[in-house]
């Protein structure tokens, strides 16, 4: 069985805990860099990504984070979770981990009155996903090895890099296990 | 199919802000502060309830400039208050484009009887409780966030540890009852029996609830956490203390560290004084906040 930590510095960590849970996976609560070493893959949650940004500089996450990743660990962010793997924010310089190869820009889908729900054709699921976009970033640019999964409007809104993972928008907030199995694949 | 404003994406935003903080702040330099030490959202008000319970007279909504002015400093959600049932200011703040409402108790009531029917809004609403029947008659009305009502502008954790421990021992008690035993509770409480039914089932409340009403130190945010709060709202705590940078960033903090110490402790060092705090005796029936609410 696999051991899957949930980054836990700010966010919709149960969540994740709860869905990895119902797939057979462990999950446990990443905090701190010496835990990184007792995980076969990572999530990386929704939340506020400047404040997770800040409390992983502070707390001095990002280096290990980033090397943990280099070394092959499998990782999926979510919403925040993506910002924070991007090479580049657009109209921003917070911290990034930097590990994919995308431009993000964030709450380019707008405010909470914009937030939506809407169903995601994603490649690979026969039947698509009921996409939850929060405050949502899209991606604005995309590198030679990055793979995009689905997209809302010529926006990709999940994509992959190898052992990389992310999306726009929120499974964990709907129950429907597909895309965390796709990371559990990966180990 | 493109839906907005579904109770998913209302109360999944509340979701996005849990183990975070949310500041109360009255103009753009104090909210870029807020942000700068890691708070997960704003709180855009005319004043601080300190000051709120110090000058008296009516409190509103506030001038949507300085809300906008706000919406334009910073990049975290932006939150406003309004008075409870005053539904005209609600729809100002939801034209104005702000992330969630607080229909608020710390602002002069506009309505004596009723809330405001939130489900008629596509932004979300956070509401105060000090027990689970407030909470669930909130929710009922289309609430999709619960904080703690605690005692705002006092700088005194003691009524948020009392409604927080207040929702715990009636949700226990729920979980533990009978389902021929819900229909009384739930007239009891004064909420809706479908409510009643579903904290039985889960053991929890079904929207996000964090602390909020006296929160003036690092050491109180972790109380909060560790009495099973999902974050942490700071109203006066922050501007009112000698040093607000170092306050919000200490909170920010210990409100991720609840559980460890020593990290609450080392952020609690040499910050200067905190917020003057006001003994809930000294304060009459009237002068309570909590009070307001029906």
């Amino acid at each position: 069985m696999s051991t899957v930590g949930v980054l836990a510095l700010q966010g919709d960590v149960r969540e994740h805990v709860n869905i990895l849970q119902s797939l057979g996976a462990d999950a446990s609560e990443v905090k701190k860099p010496d835990q990184l070493s007792e995980i076969d893959a990572l999530i990386l949650p929704g939340g506020e990504s400047t404040t997770i940004a800040k409390m992983a500089v502070r707390f001095g996450m990002f280096d290990p984070l980033r090397s943990a990743i280099d070394d092959g660990l499998p990782v999926y962010g979510t919403c925040a979770g993506m910002i924070l793997l991007a090479s580049t924010i657009s109209d921003s310089d917070q911290p990034v981990i930097g590990a994919l190869d995308v431009m993000v820009k964030r709450n380019a889908f707008g405010r909470q009155n914009e937030s939506f729900e809407a169903p995601v054709d994603v490649d690979g699921l026969d039947i698509p996903f009921e996409g939850v976009f929060i405050r949502a970033p899209w991606i604005e640019k995309v590198g030679a090895d990055v793979e995009v999964l689905a997209a809302i409007e010529d926006h990709p809104v999940m994509v992959r890099q190898d052992k990389i993972l992310a999306t726009s928008f929120h499974p964990e907030l709907t129950g429907d296990g597909r895309i965390h199995d796709m990371l559990l694949d990966l180990v | 199919m493109v839906e907005t404003g579904t109770d998913r994406v209302k109360r999944g935003l509340a979701d996005m802000l849990k183990g975070g903080v949310i500041m109360d702040v009255v103009n753009a330099d104090q909210a870029k502060i807020a942000e700068d030490a890691g708070a997960v959202a704003v709180m855009a008000l005319e004043r601080v309830p300190a000051d709120i319970r110090k000058d008296g007279g009516v409190a509103r909504m506030s001038d949507p400039n300085m809300i906008e002015e706000i919406q334009a400093a910073v990049t975290v959600p932006v939150m406003a208050k309004c008075r409870i049932g005053h539904f005209a200011e609600a729809a100002v703040l939801q034209a104005l484009g702000v992330d969630y409402v607080d229909e608020s108790e710390v602002l002069t009531p506009a309505d004596e009887e009723h809330h405001i029917d939130k489900w008629a809004f596509t932004t979300p609403f956070v509401c105060g409780a000090r027990n689970l029947g407030e909470a669930l008659r909130r929710i009922g009305e289309g609430a999709a966030m619960i904080r703690t009502k605690g005692e705002a502008g006092t700088g005194n954790v003691v009524e948020a540890v009392r409604h927080m421990r207040t929702i715990t021992n009636e949700m226990r008690a729920v979980a533990s009852m009978g389902d021929e035993q819900l229909m009384s509770a739930a007239r009891d409480m004064g909420a809706p029996h479908e409510l009643v039914k579903e904290v039985s089932e889960t053991s929890a409340l079904p929207v996000v609830n964090f602390a909020a009403g006296g929160i003036a130190t690092p050491a109180d945010a972790a109380l909060m956490m560790g009495l099973g709060v999902d974050g942490v709202f700071v109203g006066s705590g922050i501007f009112k203390s000698s040093d607000p940078e170092g306050y919000a960033r200490a909170i920010v903090e210990a409100t991720t560290f609840w559980n460890e110490p020593e990290v609450v402790g080392k952020v609690s060092r040499g910050l200067g004084t905190a917020m003057p705090g006001i003994e809930m005796e000294s304060l009459q029936d009237s002068e309570r906040l909590a009070n307001r609410g029906w």
